[in-house]
């Protein structure tokens, strides 16, 4: 039994359990109070000084960092507390690129918010008055903008503490403090595997992703051009929210009729990709675990896990299943099968994928992900990038009806859908492989075990005589923990799903940003995947291998799943990268 | 620096590492030692730093980059440190300064080309009464006017 106590916030008693942080219980107790620098559970560190509080003590505590103790007299809402809180964010303010008209996250920027929440009407420092400092664009994916940073370290701590990668950090002193990678170098020279994680961190616009809009309004506008776009299945389940709707909407319809009226020429989804992913890597599985091949076989979806593999545990890069991403290789179906089957030469075809995340833009990017000549992927955008494509174009989302994908690549099994939440290509994987190796009508396709976000989960599975162990982690950082226990022989699994975001794809570095006052109350990570399992509910093929279209083009241009054409298209291989 | 002797060094940093790596709040005195061992905090020693101690290259970085005492680059043979502290500075440093820099052909931080002389802007040196000061090595030099500055360098 926990110990608890009681403390008093502005007036109100609050029962919280012993360890709680006084920021946590005004949570509790419903009183806001302002906060940048805290990240839940990620950067606890008292340092933007937002969120002091008057608890008798000589000086202000921060509230996030001060535990709550009983019987403790917190005020939150002083005359002294509001002037002390306004000269600390006016001096934030003043050196900072206040360029809001034309910011990516005006609207959604926590400094703008708090700015107005404590009604800062003029600052009344004049900052460093530096020079304007380089805008960092090195990396395909991230773009870092020290002029608009306020060194709250919510990045430093995100990608070290969470990821396990830790590129960001904060160096010098005084005025010259930055939060960058070290050595003067640019992201894009260092070894960051761009989740972009560190872009959910960010509080305002100093980190963000490249934006590539501009080059798909030119593809929609060239008449030459076949522009097909295929978007991944976190994408339904996060776009709602850069329309106001409430976290975890699904708009699986409405996107597909966006994408169309955007001038898509043909709207595909990747949801059959995935389940393309599916019956090959299921298909891989099987090979490797009855032929003896490299186990444990670990998932290769996620392309900031995989340069994490790459860059630092290279040791494991047998380990991983050569299949191309979904989009790696729906990429390479469209500019193959799909080319032949419409009569369209694949030279005239730019496919846009649309994902919840910022590293497929390195992944496209691979030279090892192109055939005959073409890249499987031309374009990347991320969830926000589409939203704003959506907002240009003057449609009312809200208002759009429900429409589907086209044929010949737009049918996708709950199997496919559910690849966006962790645990999901572990249970559409399973859901396949039982069936595949047994023979036999799988009757409970919910894999509940590997379902949720604890960090790193764990499950042995009866397929027909053979106990199939497998584990399940989302993180760089989890997938750190999960290795090393491999590495040093504590650990022994067939199969191992690892996402390089927390809670999978549904939180990556693409999709909506949600602010960290919301993030304490309501969590994304969960309400997305519960839309995502709704998704997988309300679909009438739940397993990867009896999706129609994907039969049909197996039966009718792909051969043999994991035979030659297939080997040829859609799997892949993988190179050791250098950290420094 | 013939690889052997690079390899003693490195050894030599292991067993300070192996020393401190447990006791809290240690990397500071691990990356003062590793200067005193290479002269500087390259790259590559400050990769071996933070595996070492379990903590990322940055925080090594950013410790290094902090603190004036260390230095991401070969020290010169000379190491000229010149005062720029308040009484100095009213005295005139900033024109002493500006001529070291202008005969020397480096600003401040760097080393020259041919590894002789490594400049610094320091604070206070204890000894405003001789402002403007700066030091070469242990000598110091005191009321110094910018014409000093050739006839100061010809000595080393």
């Amino acid at each position: 039994m926990e110990n608890m106590i009681t403390l008093t916030i502005d007036g109100v008693e609050v029962t919280v359990p012993e360890g709680t942080t006084v920021l946590e219980a005004a949570v509790k107790a419903n009183i806001k109070i302002p906060t940048l620098c805290y990240l839940k559970g990620v950067n606890e560190i008292g340092a933007c000084r937002m969120c002091i509080v008057d608890t008798g003590a000589r000086a202000f505590n921060a509230a996030c960092t001060m535990p709550a103790s009983q019987g403790l007299v917190v005020k939150t809402n002083t005359p002294a507390v509001r002037a002390a809180r306004r000269v600390n964010l006016e001096l934030i303010l003043s050196n900072h690129d206040r360029s809001c008209l034309t910011c990516v996250r005006s609207k959604n920027c926590e400094l703008q918010t708090v700015a107005r929440d404590l009604g800062v009407d003029e600052i009344r420092f004049s900052g460093s008055n530096g020079e304007r400092e380089p805008i960092d664009d090195s990396s395909v994916a991230i773009i870092r903008d020290p002029n608009k940073c306020i060194l709250c370290r919510r990045c430093v701590a995100t990608c070290y503490n969470v990821q396990n990668v830790g590129v960001l950090g904060a160096t010098e002193r005084g005025f010259k403090t930055h939060v960058e990678p070290l050595f003067g170098k640019g992201l894009g020279e260092v070894p960051c595997i761009q989740c972009g994680q560190c872009i959910q961190a960010c509080p305002v616009g100093a980190l963000r992703e490249r934006d590539d809009t501009d080059k798909v309004w030119a593809a929609i506008a060239d008449p030459t051009k076949h522009v097909v776009v295929h978007a991944a299945p976190s994408i339904r389940v996060g776009l709602g929210e850069e329309f106001d709707m409430p976290m975890g909407t699904r708009v699986t319809g409405k996107m597909a009729a966006a994408m169309r009226r955007l001038g898509f020429d043909k709207v595909f989804d990747t949801n059959f990709a995935a389940d393309m992913t599916i019956v090959e890597e299921g298909n891989e599985f099987i090979e490797r675990l009855t032929k003896g091949g490299k186990l444990p076989m670990i998932t290769s979806c996620s392309p900031g896990w995989v340069k994490f593999c790459e860059t630092y545990y290279p040791d494991f890069i047998d380990n991983l299943s050569t299949c191309k991403s979904p989009m790696s290789m729906m990429g390479a179906a469209i500019k193959t099968y799909y080319a032949e089957k419409a009569g369209i030469d694949p030279k005239d075809i730019v496919v846009v994928a649309i994902m919840p995340c910022t590293a497929k833009k390195f992944e496209a990017q691979r030279e090892e992900l192109s055939n005959n000549g073409l890249p499987n992927t031309d374009i990347v955008l991320t969830t926000r990038e589409f939203a704003r494509m959506i907002r240009q174009s003057g449609m009312d989302f809200a208002t759009l009806p429900d429409e589907s994908f086209d044929s010949i690549m737009g049918e996708g099994s709950g199997a496919g859908a559910i690849f966006g939440a962790t645990g999901g290509v572990m249970e559409a994987a399973l859901r396949t492989v039982y069936e595949k190796v047994t023979g036999q009508t799988l009757e409970n396709i919910d894999f509940t075990a590997v379902r949720g976000v604890e960090g790193i989960k764990e499950a042995t599975i009866k397929v027909g005589d053979i106990d199939v162990n497998v584990a399940v982690a989302h993180t760089t950082g989890n997938a750190s923990k999960l290795l090393d226990a491999i590495r040093k022989g504590e650990k022994q699994y067939h199969f191992i799903e690892i996402m390089a975001c927390p809670g999978g794809c549904v939180a990556g570095g693409g999709q909506p940003i949600v602010p960290a006052p919301i993030k304490m109350k309501e969590d994304p990570r969960v309400k997305r995947a519960a839309a995502i399992y709704e998704e997988d509910k309300h679909l009438p093929k739940r397993k990867s291998h009896e999706n129609e279209e994907l039969l049909a083009m197996y039966r009718e241009y792909m051969g043999e799943v994991g035979g030659h054409r297939a080997h040829e298209l859609l799997h892949t291989h993988y190179v050791k990268r250098p950290k420094y | 620096m013939a690889e052997c002797c690079q390899n003693e060094k490195f050894a030599e940093l292991q067993q300070v590492i192996d020393q401190l790596k447990d006791s809290q709040g240690s990397l500071m005195q691990v990356m003062q030692k590793a200067q005193d061992i290479f002269g500087y905090l390259p790259i590559e020693v400050q990769n071996f730093i933070a595996d070492g101690m379990g903590v990322p290259v940055t925080e090594v970085y950013g410790v290094a980059t902090f603190y004036s005492q260390f230095s991401l680059e070969p020290k010169g043979e000379h190491t000229l440190s010149i005062c720029l502290g308040t009484a100095c500075y009213v005295k005139g440093a900033q024109a002493v300064l500006d001529r070291i820099k202008s005969e020397l052909g480096i600003t401040e931080g760097k080393t020259t080309a041919d590894g002789r002389f490594t400049l610094l802007a320091t604070r206070c040196l204890g000894c405003c009464g001789l402002a403007p000061v700066l030091t070469i090595g242990e000598e110091v030099y005191g009321r110094v006017v910018p014409d000093d500055v050739p006839g100061i360098l010809a000595k080393y």
